[in-house]
């Protein structure tokens, strides 16, 4: 199995701070990594290096097996990679149907065309289907529930055909109802080959979902293993506790 | 060689002076993240106000200074009262720039009513005096103009540094969440941030007035060139809008001197352009791009 | 449609309002309106505030005014033929001024337009040999009968304005105008799922500035005189922006409201007001009781007036709050 993403020694300082020193691990092909720490550790600093949101000041990334050089989201997204976001983004001012059909890679030859063709529409409607967001296709965003709009960001998500979904904390401020169907529908997309990296503060979650989980602290790699093993980490356990 | 040292000596002095005016504009922005377009027009304001001054009371324009930094002061605090803080946070930033400039554009309607078009200047007895100095003309309006803009600009920075108020300003102005969690009244903040913007395009207009000729449609001139030092220096930086002023000054004087005078203008722009292209930020400006 | 309707009555306006000045009132309405709406693609649609665009009015009237100095086109309606050229000339031109702009946002942004405007109106005074500077270029006067001589200017306008809100509609409707309207929202997330944001925002940069520098030209021909303070003058963004707001910014029919208001309100202020300066300071009265009381616009506070009628008679459905566990 390929390293589908290889982050090596990268590093992010902001003013005085290092948020990420040399921090270096890999994420394999088919798999749902995890990616953990105290609160400072550097975790959401690191996607937004790898995702193209922030130039690197030290150390390169590696998607895919092309070094990643100038931070841009929109290519990367374009070669497979895409993030969620804590705060459940969505476009406020478009129908839920307009949210996943952006996501939908466009030719510039499209720009013509009417907003939602038939056949988008139709991709839309199925995924839709899928997450039982199904009612609401017409519905303006901004009046979707919080939960409602983690998964419209989710099903966003995989309406390019993603090669590596970068979720970032998918389980915060969701009833365990939605914590339990968000897991179910990233067990089933992993089934159809999906690699996901998941930045979590859920342990039980992350100890059901995830493997490998690695572990951050102060902006290194510290421990990086099945579950169960990173959990007794001393290291970890250091980290979490001592911090 | 000669005109160029004596470029240098005008473009600094002019920098100077620019400095003062620019770091109102960035202090407003910092404090508020509004756009001030009626920085220029409230300068102008100040150089008539200072003209009358002196021109009916026989005030010099340095002392009127101490009269006109108070009243410009609350001035500053009224128009953000009523104009700027209904304004809701998220559209700020977009409208103010409109509602700033409707001001303007009324600031710029009172004072044609009031003085007319006819180009004003506060021409005091030492207007026209120069010191030699190693064979330098050097105009002893525009000293005491760089000089009387280092000092307020000094006592600005003082007040930031030193004060309580101060030390509040500068909370706000990193971290206006962080700020309010401690404590800090951010409205009150912005208010008096606001109000001493003002009050240094009071100080900025008397000293402008002094040494430039004005009339109420001078401002947009002002404006275009304090806009540009805010970019080049970094929106919010008062340190960058001094630094990017003085260096603006000298750039200006330079291109006057060795190239052109009527394109001298155009160097803003140019650099501003350059700016841009290489670094959008400004020099010491955070980086916008990306959510973090 | 009412699209049909009103542009029906626009063309027949001038027979039955034949006084020179109504036609003049007119003919500045249609022109603003165009102004606003090409305005509206960019400002409405995307969110990015360009207080600049008064730049490109000029250099299309400056581009008409050129035409007339340096090359031997003749009066007539031949210059209106010109008109399409130099929107075209203008929209792609605009294209690298757009790049570098739009490597900053916000207030960046709209400053670094309000900057192109003043290097604009500065290149205006000083290239002479091109603009004729200070003294400005002078258009001879077409030799349309003089009993219907501003129906011409009237349907050109007519004609832009035409242009102005087709081109709106169909961005709107269009793939692009989901991308601007993405960028609105949340550019950087736009970004991160793939939309190609770059070639959203310069199209529409694009677009708008030809229709608006088009608009500059019928003006220019029609003026017969053109100075760079008036061509160039930041009170036409200022107008234009204006409107838009007031109309109801993002949506199509709003800033054509927002002129149909404002330009006759103007032209009273103008009026009453012109000989002295204070012409200025009620504008800018109108301007911040616009900005402070109506910011959303006038389209959009009736929609959401209108909706909050249809919801209170429709009794409230329990909401379904979670998604259920299939």
């Amino acid at each position: 199995m390929s390293a589908l993403l290889e982050v090596e020694k990268a590093s992010k300082r902001f003013g005085g701070v290092v948020a990420v020193d040399e921090c270096s691990f890999s994420v394999q092909a088919g798999t749902i990594t995890g990616l953990i720490g105290p609160n400072g550790s550097g975790k959401t600093t690191v996607f937004n290096l790898i995702t193209g949101y922030l130039p690197a000041d030290g150390g390169q990334i590696r998607f895919d097996g092309r070094v990643v050089g100038r931070p841009d989201p929109t290519r990367l997204a374009r070669r497979g990679l895409i993030r969620t976001f804590q705060q459940a983004r969505v476009f406020p001012n478009l129908t839920v149907v307009e949210n996943l059909v952006l996501a939908a890679p466009q030719s510039w030859r499209s720009a013509g065309r009417p907003r939602v063709s038939r056949a988008e529409r139709a991709l839309a409607d199925e995924l839709l289907g899928d997450f039982n967001l199904g009612a609401h296709a017409g519905t303006v965003a901004a009046e979707l529930s919080f939960g409602q709009r983690k998964l419209l960001e989710f099903a966003a998500t995989l309406m390019s055909r993603p090669r590596l979904v970068l979720l970032d904390e998918p389980a915060a401020g969701v009833n365990p109802v939605l914590v339990e169907t968000i897991e179910r529908h990233i067990r089933r997309l992993h089934a159809q080959g999906l690699t996901f990296l998941v930045v979590e503060h859920d342990m039980p979650l992350v100890m059901r979902l995830c493997d490998p989980v690695i572990v951050l602290d102060r902006g290194r790699k510290i421990a990086e293993g099945p579950a169960r093993q990173v959990q007794q980490d001393p290291n970890v356990l250091d980290a979490y506790l001592g911090a | 060689m000669h005109l160029f040292v004596q470029a240098c000596i005008l473009g600094l002095l002019t920098g100077g002076v620019y400095a003062l005016m620019a770091s109102g504009l960035a202090l407003g922005f910092g404090v508020m993240r509004v756009i001030n377009v009626a920085q220029g027009a409230l300068i102008i304001l100040g150089a008539y106000l200072s003209y009358t001054l002196y021109s009916h009371l026989g005030i010099d324009p340095f002392v009127g200074l101490l009269l006109l930094t108070p009243a410009m002061f609350a001035l500053g605090v009224l128009l953000q009262l009523v104009f700027l803080r209904p304004l809701r946070d998220e559209e700020r930033e977009e409208l103010s720039l409109l509602v700033t400039w409707a001001m303007a554009l009324g600031i710029e309607g009172l004072l044609s009513v009031a003085y007319q078009t006819t180009y004003r200047s506060t021409i005091t007895s030492y207007a026209d005096r120069s010191w030699t100095v190693f064979g330098y003309y050097i105009s002893v309006a525009r000293v005491f103009a760089f000089v009387a803009s280092f000092v307020v600009l000094g006592l600005l920075f003082a007040v930031l540094r030193y004060t309580k108020l101060g030390r509040a300003v500068r909370a706000t102005v990193q971290n206006p969440t962080a700020a309010r969690l401690l404590g800090v009244d951010t409205r009150m903040v912005s208010a008096v941030g606001f109000g001493l913007s003002v009050a240094t395009a009071s100080a900025a207009g008397a000293v402008y007035g002094i040494v430039f000729p004005f009339n109420p449609g001078s401002h947009y001139d002002l404006i275009s060139r304090l806009l540009s030092i805010i970019v080049l220096g970094g929106l919010g930086s008062l340190g960058g809008a001094v630094v990017a002023a003085l260096f603006m000054g000298l750039t200006e004087a330079l291109f006057s001197a060795e190239i052109s005078p009527t394109w001298s203008s155009f160097t803003f722009f140019i650099v501003l352009i350059a700016v841009l292209v290489v670094r959008p930020q400004g020099l010491f400006g955070a980086r916008v791009r990306g959510a973090i | 449609m009412r699209a049909a309707l009103v542009f029906g009555v626009l063309s027949a306006l001038p027979f039955g309002f034949t006084a020179a000045w109504v036609q003049n009132l007119f003919i500045f309405t249609l022109m603003y309106a165009a102004l606003a709406s090409a305005w509206n693609i960019v400002g409405g649609y995307s969110g990015y505030i360009s207080l600049g665009h008064a730049a490109f009015f000029g250099v299309g009237a400056y581009a008409i005014g050129i035409l007339f100095t340096h090359t031997s086109i003749g009066g007539g309606y031949r210059p209106f033929y010109a008109l399409p050229l130099v929107g075209i000339g203008v929209a792609i031109g605009s294209l690298p001024v757009a790049w570098i702009a739009y490597r900053t946002r916000a207030a960046t942004f709209a400053i670094v337009t309000i900057t192109l405007l003043f290097v604009v109106q500065q290149l205006a005074f000083n290239l002479r040999s091109l603009t004729g500077g200070s003294q400005g270029i002078a258009i001879p006067t077409p030799s349309f009968p003089v009993a219907t001589y501003e129906e011409p200017f009237y349907y050109a306008m007519l004609g832009i304005l035409a242009m102005s809100m087709l081109a709106s509609w169909s961005i709107r409707g269009s793939k692009l105008g989901l991308a601007l309207l993405s960028i609105r929202d949340d550019e950087d997330r736009a970004r991160g799922l793939g939309v190609q944001t770059e070639l959203a925002k310069l199209t529409a940069f694009a677009v708008s500035c030809g229709l608006v520098a088009m608009a500059g030209g019928v003006w220019a021909y029609y003026i017969a005189f053109i100075y760079p303070q008036f061509a160039v003058d930041p009170l036409i963004t200022i107008g234009m922006v204006l409107m838009v707001y007031l109309g109801g910014k993002g949506t199509i029919w709003g800033p054509v409201l927002g002129a149909f208001i404002l330009v006759p309100a103007q032209q009273y202020l103008a009026y009453r007001l012109g000989a002295s300066r204070l012409y200025l300071v009620g504008y800018s009265a109108v301007f911040l009781g616009v900005m402070l009381l109506l910011p959303r616009g006038i389209l959009p506070s009736l929609g959401d007036r209108a909706r909050k009628l249809r919801v209170r008679r429709v009794p409230p459905e329990p909401r379904v709050e979670e998604v259920a566990a299939s």
